[in-house]
Order: C-alpha cells, then structure tokens, then sequence
C-alpha cells in the first residue's frame, strides 16, 4: 500500500480518484514497466541488433543499434501507453460507469475532470519512462547523462497523443472506433517515424508527412538526449519541444470542449 | 449573503430546457420550501429528469429564474452542488473500488478532510446497512445494496437538499420499504427531499406536495390528498362484465357516478359512496361478474391528468 498524494485543488480530487482506482494493480504494474522494455531490448537491441549494427553503422550516426533503438522505443511506448489511458477509461467514466458524471454531481466541474485525467496519465508516463530510462541505463545504451531528460521528453510525447485521443474517446459512446486509432494510427506511426530505423530509409515522399506526427518529434527528442547529439543542433530541438508542445496545447483544449459538452449534455 | 431561511430552498418561473428545437421542459413554475418533500410526477419524458439536472445545476437553464438556495446555478454552479446530494436514475458507482472507498473518494470531491470523511463514512454504512459489506467490492451487491450506497454516499457531504431520480425504479418490494424507511428518517432530520417518480405509493408515502407533469409541463400542483379531491372521487367502484356485456352498456350507468370511465376489461365508477354506486347497477338490472370498491388514489388522479395510452 502506498499513502494517497494530499491535495485540495478540484484537479487534484480527480487525480486522486484515479490513484486510488491504480492502488490495486500497481505491483504487476511495475513488473511489467520493467519487463516489457527489458524483453524488447534484448530481442531486437542485442539479437536483432547484432546483425545490423555490422553492416549499417554510419547510416546509424556511427552508434550501436541498441543504442539508436532504446530512446526510440522509449517515445514509443510512451505514446502506446498514453493512448491506451486515453480511449477506455475516459470513455468508461462517461459511459460505463459514469463515475464522471458522478464526480459533475459535485463541486468538480468538468474541467477538472479533463485536466485531471491528464495529470493522471502524465505521472503515469513518467513512472513508466524513468523504468524504461533506468533499464537504457542498466543495458549500457544510453551515451550522454542528457538521457536523463529524455524522461519528460518521453512524457511529452505521450501527451501529444493523450490529449487528442482522450478528446476524441469523450465523444464516443462505445470503444468500436477505438481498435481504428490503433490500427491505422498507433501501429503504423510505431513502425514508422524513426523509431526502428531512420526517416532517411523511407522514400522521399513520405518523409514530409513523418513531420506531422507527435512519435517523430518525440523519438528525435529521446535520441538526441540519450545519444547526446542534442547539443550539435539546439534549435532543431527546440522545434521537436515546440512541436509537441502544440500537439499537447491542441489536444488539451479539444478534450476542455468535448468533456464539457457531454457532461452537460447527460 | 441573502437571507435565505425565509426564501423558498428552490424557486423557479418559466423554468425552460430546450435541446435544439426539442422542449423538454416548458416554462415551468414551482417553489420548494426548506425541510419539503417535494416530488415531480409524470410517464417517461414527461420532462422530470431535465427539470432535476437543472437544479443540480449541471445541465444550464434555457430561459425563466432558476434560484437553488438563493443562488444562481448559470454562476454559482459549484457552490451549489457543495450543498446538494444527489441519487442518479442510474447508479454511478465505482465498480471497481469497495463500498467503503466509494464513499470516501466521493467526500473528497467535496474537499472534506479524511478524518472527518471515515466518522462520516462509518455513520452512512451503518444507516445504509451496508457495515458488514465495507470491503467488499461493489459489483456483486444486490440492486437494492447499490442504490441503498447511492444513497449513502450522496449524504457524504451532509446536504442540505436531497434530489432523488426514480430512487426505486427496478427494486423489489422489500428493497424500497427498506429505502422509504430510510428517506422518511432523512426527511424527519429536516433534509429537503426532491423526487421523481412515475409509482404513485412512493409519491403518496414520501411527498407532502407534488406536480403533475405531462409534455414538458406542469399539469397539477398540491398534496396528494389535494389532488384526490380535486381530480378524483373518494371512492371508485370496479366493475367487471361478462363478455360482450360492457359493449352494451351505453348509458345504461348514466347518472350512477360523478364519472364513469370505460375500459377494455372493466368500467370504473368514480364516486364518494362506492358501495351505493354498485348497488344503483344491481338496482338497473346490471349483473357485472365483480364488484372492487377501492379508496381512490394517486393512481386514478395521474392517469386522469395524463391520460392512458402509451406515448413514447
């Protein structure tokens, strides 16, 4: 058991109400934050990893493939388990359980049910991300101690994703759509914006469009601070923040506007 | 601050709900004093559950006043419903947290601190009958368990109002007499008791005053012995005919009963002596099969006001 967070701000009970729901399944939650990244390192690091990085080590800026994959898995598990946080249990609150009109029932207005819930996923970002940084680490694939600010930048990246999606999952009155995002969106961007190889492997045509999704920004931010490379080039970081950083800001007022209306829609 | 001992707890004119060109509530007037009972009758979309979220002030007022404790719900929202309980058509329950955890993270969405939500928390199990299932999940409970931590946890903050949406719809009889009880015991406490309902026992054994509603409006206002006197008889005599014998009845009752109201299986006679009634029909030959004579009830008054086809 771990003592709840003391907090008295409307946002803050809201937060709570969701800690309070993640007490029961928080041990296997950490095993599997641990295990997930430490599976996947191994495989495709370390085995997948030993045959490429002999043949294309200069088109990997001249580092190791674990080391050029981990930060970017890191960006992209942030961004699968923000979406996950975003469709079910925000959907849920209004429609299954309707513990979100529950909470409306009260002084918490529907704003802080929105921002609540994204403060929510972002502290679980960030416990999922300092795992997965702590296990770059342990496996020696981090090059720079920058790769420690590649936990918030992790924890960005999934917000990009969470507040849209969650904007999206508050207008919905069953999970069908759901599996869509995930298919056409979450696995595909997965495969695809740098995190197993680089944007330069695609054909030209597609490169642009790479620009327009939050993974890319997010896996050229966790890279370039696990690597250290961030310091060649400050302004091109800059954009990558700036660019999700409007993804985030979007997203949070689309969720403002979709969750007011269906709470006070009924 | 107002004054708002002498004011009445709720008080609307031409109360107005409109979604796009629907009229869910049209242009409705009512007060509710502190320490009232108060309940909205009507069928289903009669407009009960729109006029409820209004003064739950979670749904804003189209047009008309709406005042809920001398305050505005348009500004004074979360002030508000700091001071309301509230029991959803549906329960809202977290599924999964226990029964207990239910009622204190719902005290501090109202802010309260933790040791006084665990007094509060134990008081409501115990009122609830809910002590022995505090840590017990909530999913397996029983219909009536669930509405009874419902009802529990919208007291948590010790409100001043109460507003009930069909507190009993779907409950078996032991399970609402236990739930009356319960709302009777509040009541004497001095909570203001607002509820919708479409069982008229409910509305007789917890209103002392009530509106009709029908289509969006208000039909009939007063206390259900009011209301008995003013849109029924004292007394209905219920007759059942053999067979092909009610179709040739016409005007055969004539002059019987202050009203007398043709049904498919039976004709009701509405008067203040029943048991005269009945023997005028023997005395005109008629030989119905049985004969019911009943007290009227809140039953007679709303079918009257609302009619009795089904319209969904």
């Amino acid at each position: 058991m771990i003592a709840l967070p003391r907090t008295n701000s409307t946002v803050g009970r809201v937060f709570e109400h969701r800690f309070l729901q993640y007490r029961r399944t928080f041990r296997s939650s950490i095993f599997s934050s641990f295990l997930s990244p430490a599976l996947f390192l191994t495989a495709m690091g370390l085995g997948l990893g030993s045959y490429v990085s002999s043949s294309a080590a200069t088109s990997l800026g001249g580092v190791s493939y674990l080391a050029f994959l981990a930060p970017g898995l890191l960006a992209a598990t942030a961004m699968q388990s923000a979406s996950f946080e975003a469709t079910f249990p925000i959907m849920g609150g209004l429609v299954w359980n309707k513990i979100f009109h529950a909470m409306y029932a009260t002084p918490i207005s529907p704003r802080d049910i929105a921002l609540g819930n994204l403060a929510w996923i972002a502290a679980r970002l960030a416990f999922i991300a300092t795992v997965f940084t702590a296990v770059i680490v342990l496996f020696g694939a981090a090059a720079s101690p920058l790769v420690v600010l590649a936990i918030p930048a992790a924890v960005l990246t999934g917000l990009a994703f969470a507040a849209p999606i969650a904007a999206f999952a508050a207008t919905q009155r069953t999970p069908d759509r759901f599996s869509n995002i995930f298919r056409f969106g979450i696995t595909p961007l997965f495969l695809f914006s740098g995190t197993f190889f680089p944007l330069t492997s695609l054909p030209a045509f597609l490169q642009p469009l790479a620009w327009l999704t939050p993974l890319y920004h997010g896996v050229a931010l966790t890279r370039g601070l696990s690597l250290g490379t961030i310091v060649n080039d400050p302004a091109f970081a800059l954009v990558h923040l700036v660019a999700l950083l409007a993804f985030i800001g979007a997203g949070t007022w689309a969720l403002l506007v979709t969750m007011e209306r269906r709470l006070v829609r009924g | 601050m107002p004054d708002t001992t002498s004011m009445p707890l709720i008080h609307a004119r031409e109360l107005t709900k409109r979604f796009g060109t629907f009229t869910a509530v049209d242009s409705i007037d009512f007060d509710v004093a502190r320490g009232e009972s108060f309940g909205f009758l009507g069928p289903n979309g009669a407009g009960k559950t729109s006029t409820m979220r209004m003064i739950g002030s979670v749904s804003p007022i189209t047009a008309g006043t709406l005042r809920v404790m001398g305050m505005d719900p348009a500004t004074e929202g979360p002030l508000i419903r700091a001071r309301v309980g509230v029991v959803p058509q549906q329960d809202t329950l977290d599924n999964e947290l226990t029964v207990r955890e239910n009622l204190v993270i719902y005290g501090r969405y109202f802010g309260l601190a933790r040791a006084e939500i665990g007094r509060r928390a134990d008081e409501l199990l115990e009122f609830a009958q809910l002590s022995e299932r505090a840590n017990d999940q909530v999913e397996p409970l029983s219909g009536g368990m669930k509405r009874r931590l419902t009802i529990a946890r919208s007291l948590i903050n010790e409100p001043e109002l109460l507003l009930l949406d069909e507190p009993t719809t779907g409950l078996d009889p032991q399970a609402r007499h236990l739930l009356w009880d319960r709302l009777y015991r509040l009541k004497q406490r001095g909570v203001t008791l607002v509820l919708t309902t479409h069982y008229m026992d409910e509305a007789e054994q917890l209103c002392d005053r009530l509106v009709v509603m029908d289509k969006a409006r208000i039909v009939a206002e007063g206390s259900p012995r009011e209301l008995i006197e003013r849109y029924s008889t004292r007394e209905v005599a219920e007759l059942r005919f053999a067979p092909g014998v009610a179709e040739g009845l016409d005007g055969r009752l004539e002059g019987i009963a202050q009203r007398v109201e043709h049904l498919p299986d039976r004709v009701l006679l509405y008067a203040d002596d029943g048991e005269a009634a009945a023997s005028a029909v023997h005395q005109r030959g008629l030989k119905p099969e049985t004969v019911l004579v009943r007290r009227s009830s809140l039953e007679d008054v709303f079918l009257r006001l609302t009619g009795r086809s089904l319209i969904e």
